[in-house]
């Protein structure tokens, strides 16, 4: 199922000397969707730092056909490119780049519009958790108790379950990704383009100047939010959700690392109290058993 | 005329300069301890990193931003992350 590593494509869809960060998650991101789509991609991108890292013009730092596009167009306009793909029988996959600002919160009504007229497109939202290039305001997906500019003591309000939103749309496929797993991000796309209709992939993508980690550590992050339960690596394809490797083996909560191994890699968490961690962990606890009965409920009868 | 009515990038390296200049620590490899597993290639968010199995990795100093994800994943600890020279 995994793809061995030495036959990904070498390829340089990410191309280097770009102004992204150091250390920016959302870029191994579109390393892999470059190696997944390749010359099949074409790409609508709203505003967001995946606009600003393909750097000024007339040079590119990313080697797929982009359109940069206004907020809250980037999947209707996706939505026109598949059209236009289709009427002239190119094969092509429109995809859609899009932050979690740009997503959940900017983008919304346009992203439910595409799910629900079920348009050919795999929409991605890359989730670093605020609207980081304009400075780390807290977005929908910021997650409770983070710090951001816009909420220095702390996120009050719950992060939005967006790819749960996206299910309810009855759309194909909806998939979680983590950078920290490449090969499960590619597989997913692989598979999600096979698909004709809606297809949503949430990528969590650590970002080191939003979060306050040092940049050698961004894997390391990703990683963790896994292993400690935060965020949860599942699937629903063919009407049935299942969890993928390694969450599937995290149901059981003692199989999970403690949070702080993972909160306490991030400036963003520093002022939490332990009661305050005590109170995150019985949430995300709430959070596994919500989706363990979507998965339940979405398990094709025998 | 040759003038774009719409305005076009194209993929180039060096789109945000020369961000080798960025770097304040330098992944350094040490070969006799890389296993050439791949895992830095994966993961290296600018790819500046070129490998193919059997022939071992190879950095690209002129864009290599020194995040030293590079260094913290590869599992026999072969890149170290030195101070540039004159910092
Ligand atoms: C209509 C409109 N409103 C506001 C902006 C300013 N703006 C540009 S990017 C951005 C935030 C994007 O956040 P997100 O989608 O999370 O992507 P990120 O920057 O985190 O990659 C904002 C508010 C804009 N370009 N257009
Ligand atoms: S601010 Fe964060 S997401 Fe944006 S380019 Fe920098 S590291 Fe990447
Ligand atoms: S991660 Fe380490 S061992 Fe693996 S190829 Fe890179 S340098 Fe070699
Ligand atoms: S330090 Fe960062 S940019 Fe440089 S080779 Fe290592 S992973 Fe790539």
């Amino acid at each position: 199922m995994t793809v061995r590593i030495d036959l990904l494509p070498k390829t340089k869809y990410v191309v280097p000397g770009n102004s992204a960060c150091a250390g920016c998650g959302m870029m191994i991101g579109l390393k892999v969707l470059g190696m997944a789509l390749g010359e099949e991609a074409v790409l609508s991108i709203p505003a967001s730092c995946a606009s600003v890292v393909q750097g000024l013009g007339p040079k590119s730092g990313v080697a797929l056909p982009i359109l940069n596009v206004p907020f809250a167009s980037a999947a209707s306009v996706a939505t026109g490119m598949s059209e236009a793909f289709r009427q002239l029988g190119v094969k092509g996959q429109a995809v859609v780049w899009a932050g979690d600002g740009g997503t959940a919160d900017i983008g919304f009504a346009a992203v439910s519009a595409a799910a629900e007229r079920n348009s050919d497109v795999l929409y991605i939202m890359y989730d670093n958790e605020a609207y980081m290039n304009t400075g780390i305001q807290r977005s929908s997906e910021t997650p409770k108790g983070a710090w951001t500019t816009t909420t220095p003591t702390g996120k009050r309000e719950a992060k939005k379950d967006v790819a749960l939103i996206l299910l309810a749309h009855g759309v194909p496929y909806v998939a979680t990704a983590n950078i920290a797993y490449p090969q499960d991000f590619y597989r997913k796309i692989k598979r999600a383009s096979e698909i004709r209709g809606f297809k949503f992939i949430h990528l969590f993508a650590p970002c080191p100047p939003g979060w306050l980690f040092d940049p050698s550590l961004t894997v390391e992050v990703a990683r963790k939010a896994v292993e400690t339960g935060v965020f949860i690596l599942w699937e629903y394809d063919n009407g049935e959700l299942k969890l993928n490797p390694p969450s599937s083996a995290l149901v059981d909560k003692s199989r999970r690392k403690p949070l702080v191994e993972y909160l306490k890699l991030q400036g963003r968490y520093a002022h939490l109290s332990e009661d305050q961690i005590k109170q995150m962990e019985e949430e995300i606890d709430r959070k596994w058993q919500f989706l363990l009965r979507f998965a339940q409920a979405a398990r094709p009868r025998a | 005329m040759g003038l774009e009515l719409v305005p076009v990038s194209r993929p180039a390296p060096g789109s945000g300069g020369i961000t080798g200049t960025w770097r304040t620590l330098r992944p350094v490899v040490d070969l006799k301890k890389c296993i050439d597993c791949g895992i830095c290639w994966l993961y290296c968010p600018e790819s500046v990193i070129d490998w193919e199995k059997g022939q071992k990795i190879k950095i690209d100093y002129t864009y290599c931003k020194g995040c030293g994800i590079c260094a913290h994943e590869c599992p026999t600890k072969a890149i170290e992350m030195a101070p540039e020279a004159g910092l």
